[in-house]
């Protein structure tokens, strides 16, 4: 019955979306109030109905109602709680839910938050907003029904992937779902905006606070899906370039771009044309993205051949989603003139060579995710593109990003000098010349790329901390003055200094992690010992533990360095009933100098098992940077713009709309100098 | 209906999988001799496990992972360099083996996109960049009638902005 509910609402919601999707957009065109201001309360209703269905699909999880098909396929009554409820998300019908759920729920945030959006203009975006959820209710309820009964009710279910029986599994799709659906709000205010014809610096803040919170979500989800793979997969790895990764990180690179330029629509009224591309773009990647990990295309083209339907509608979609709104910007464009001029050198400058370089590496990781595809369905041909193209493309796409992210915030807007630049960051040169014969010095053995990178790691967050000393003038006027400075100066400049240093974080935990990790891998028998590094592995006896669905072996390991025992590491190897398979739990300890990492495998038969040990110097930065980037994006959403006062729009545009206003002045931004 | 690739691939698992029992314990063992042990790791991160997603054989739990593993070491063992411990496997699973795929004419484009990718932005963005720097001299051109309009309201009313 519950489930009849769920899927009534689904049905209901697809009517009130297919309203939504037209009528605001018609009143807006006509200049109707009455039929503008059916969009707040459609989209709040259409989130109503979604949110019923997804709690219908919830309730038959965690009832373990085994007559709806979904629940019989992927879940199980012996399952934890917590697995059961992610286990809604944990499959292909249950995600798409996940998705919509997410898309109207920042479809009714626009709606009730929205008060400071022009009443046509959220009529218009809400509309847009309308479509794409239009498009995702016929996917769900035309080719993945998640309500589909199954009659007579098998006894139990078939069960999770017990790989995805974890926490930080749980918790990453939902994350990735809202950094993708939320870039769908920079999508819609992009295509209301090209239907308005017009953007300037009022739009670019109103995007703003939206395209934000999705990067936060994005990054958080990108991060805690590494996480998993290095815990979980048990060789230390934690990204591969596989596509399904690709699919997340394209549009976060994209989406990294549109922030920064962004910025110089808002501050400077130029880039108002690749703004909104790459708003276009960044959620087509999303789509994109959703569409190889949902349509099965990456496994083997054939596979998606075998079942066409979903597949095609999805393709189908993405081509109307990205032909439609890419042949109204090529209408649309072409009459927005951009305004502010600026010299090659200078602010903008910079966030152009940070979007040149991000779209460039951007466009090369869907070149090598897309291109084995392509080859074998024209020649038929297989390749594998894997991490080693990679690190030789986009690696060195990326060093200039590193270089010049530190340099850019400190150059003027208009015109800048890097020299002068480049002076006021003498600290951070020093910082990063001592870190480059320190390395040189200290860990000459390791591999010469290593010495460089480190160097450029610490060049990031050294100069990320100089900048914004130099903004508070630290140490040049007296200290009461500076903390005042740190206290007034704007939010979002913050954000900048966090982010950047996070980044510096992330480049030291991967180049280290990568140059200076011991690993052992062997055979031992209880009693014998093994040293990784400074450190010595004592394997104690490995003995079975039950779990709750699943049979493991644990192994105890002594671990000491220099003699004294400084941890017992217990590794499981797991072996689950329901679907059958073998896991692996790495036992992880994480010092301040980086993680042990040890592994139990096979037995021999013999009383022996094979073993991993490996130690990972500082590859927690890499987690503890995503979340510096993230707290930056946080702090940059608490500026006070996004908070106080409307941004007003210029006059002269307001009454020709659709000729782009050469009188929309920026709001005067809150800086202080 | 079986399609070629999962012919070839079901192939392959039933000829590894008669290889593995061959071997007997199929557990990873490192070689003797250390130097030969890292040359095969380092090989073992070039190859694909042919299960997996785009992870190696270096760092997968998958059977058929493990059993190229062992092979690669058996082929060390014997005394192949590592181009022909590399050509051997290459032989028998092609190029999808190889993570790192070899420049051919196929693969010509994926090699020199990100090249050709970066050129056409940087040329775009300076033909843009240049087109935008001409029309400075029309700042002095006179102002359109619309910008006149909004100048003569400006000065009745006051700097509104």
């Amino acid at each position: 019955m519950i489930a009849e509910l769920g899927h009534y609402a689904l049905v209901l919601a697809l009517s009130v979306a297919i309203v939504q999707a037209t009528v605001p957009l018609y009143g807006a065109w006509r200049g109707d109030p009455g039929w503008i201001g059916l969009a707040r309360p459609s989209a709040i209703v259409q989130c109503l109905l979604v949110v019923i269905a997804f709690a219908a699909l919830m309730h038959a999880y965690i009832t373990s109602d085994f007559s709806v098909l979904n629940v019989a396929t992927n879940s199980h009554s012996a399952k934890p709680l917590l697995y059961k409820i992610s286990g809604v998300w944990g499959n292909h019908e249950g995600s798409l839910l996940l998705w919509l759920l997410i898309l109207v729920l920042f479809g009714a945030a626009v709606a009730v938050f929205g008060g400071n959006l022009p009443a046509p203009f959220r009529a218009r975006v809400l509309s847009v907003q309308a479509m794409i959820g239009v498009g995702f209710l016929c996917f769900v309820l035309f080719t993945s029904n998640p309500f589909e009964r199954l009659l007579p009710a098998p006894i139990d279910g078939r069960g999770l992937n017990p790989l995805l029986q974890d926490p930080g599994l749980a918790f990453h799709p939902p994350f990735l779902y809202l950094g993708y659906v939320g870039f769908s709000m920079a999508f819609s205010f992009a295509v209301a905006a090209l239907i308005e014809g017009r953007v300037d610096a009022a739009w670019a803040r109103w995007v703003r606070p939206w395209t934000l919170a999705a990067w936060c979500f994005l990054t958080t989800g990108i991060a805690l899906g590494s996480w998993w793979a290095y815990y979980e997969l048990g060789w230390g790895g934690w990204w591969f370039w596989d596509p399904v990764e690709n699919a997340s990180f394209m549009p976060w690179l994209a989406g990294t771009a549109l922030l920064h330029s962004s910025i110089v629509v808002e501050k400077r009224d130029s880039l108002k044309n690749w703004t909104v591309l790459l708003a276009i773009l960044t959620f087509s990647l999303s789509l994109l993205g959703t569409f190889l990990v949902r349509s099965g295309v990456l496994t083997s083209v054939h596979a998606f051949a075998t079942d066409p339907a979903r597949g095609i509608f999805i393709l189908a979609f993405l081509i109307a989603v990205i032909a439609g709104s890419l042949t109204l910007y090529a209408f649309r464009a072409p009459a927005m003139k951009g305004g502010g001029l600026f010299a090659p050198i200078s602010r903008e400058g910079g966030l152009v060579l940070n979007n040149l370089l991000l779209s460039t590496a951007c466009a090369t990781v869907l070149l090598g995710t897309l291109y084995p595809l392509f080859l074998d369905a024209v020649t038929g041909e297989k390749i594998t593109v894997g991490p080693p193209y990679f690190n030789a493309t986009f690696g060195p796409l990326m060093v200039p990003v590193f270089l010049a992210m530190a340099v850019g915030p400190m150059l003027h807007w208009k015109r800048g000098d890097v020299l002068g630049a480049v002076q006021r960051l003498k600290f951070a040169v020093a910082a990063s010349v001592i870190a480059l014969f320190a390395t040189l010095v200290f860990a000459f053995d390791g591999p010469w790329l290593a010495i460089p990178g480190i160097a450029l790691g610490v060049w990031m967050i050294a100069a990320a901390l100089e900048e914004a000393a130099y903004r508070i003038r630290l140490f040049r006027v007296p200290v009461a003055d500076s903390l005042r400075r740190l206290w007034r100066s704007p939010r979002a400049a913050w954000g900048t200094t966090f982010a950047h240093a996070g980044a510096g974080m992330v480049i030291i935990g991967i180049v280290a992690s990568s140059a200076w990790q011991v690993e052992k891998l062997q055979i031992m028998q209880p009693g014998e010992s093994v040293s990784v590094g400074s450190y010595e592995f004592k394997f104690e006896g490995a003995a079975p533990i039950p779990g709750p669905n699943y049979e493991a072996v644990r192994g105890i390991f002594q671990v000491s360095r220099d003699g004294k025992d400084i941890a017992v590491m217990q590794p499981e190897s797991r072996k689950y009933q329901d679907p059958p398979m073998d896991t692996t739990e790495a036992a992880i300890r994480t010092g301040w100098g980086g993680d042990l990492y040890a592994v139990i495998g096979d037995p021999t038969g013999d009383g022996s098992w094979s073993t991993r040990f490996y130690n990972k110097p500082m590859i927690h930065w890499i987690w503890i940077g995503c979340l510096t980037m993230v707290f930056g994006g946080l702090v940059s959403l608490s500026d006070r713009r996004h908070r106080v006062g409307a941004p007003v729009r210029g006059k002269a545009g307001a009454k020709t709309a659709t000729k782009m206003s050469a009188g929309a002045k920026p709001p005067t931004p809150v800086v202080t100098k | 209906m079986l399609m070629p690739f999962m012919r070839n691939l079901i192939t392959m698992v039933f000829v590894l999988g008669l290889a593995g029992s061959a071997w007997a314990v199929a557990v990873d063992k490192p070689m003797d001799d250390p130097v030969l042990e890292a040359r095969a790791r380092v090989i073992h991160k070039q190859l694909r496990c042919l299960v997996c997603q785009n992870q190696s054989i270096e760092d997968s739990n998958a059977s058929l992972a493990r059993d190229l593993r062992i092979l690669v070491r058996d082929r060390i063992e014997a005394g192949d360099s590592d181009d022909e411990t590399i050509r051997y496997i290459v032989d028998r699973y092609g190029d999808w083996v190889l993570l790192k795929p070899p420049v051919k004419s196929g693969t010509i484009f994926l090699w020199l996109g990100p090249v050709l990718f970066l050129a056409l932005a940087v040329i775009f963005i300076f033909l843009w960049y240049r087109r935008r720097q001409t029309p400075v001299a029309a700042v002095n051109a006179p102002l359109s009638h619309d910008e006149q309009a909004r100048l003569k309201s400006i000065l009745d009313n006051g700097d509104r902005g």
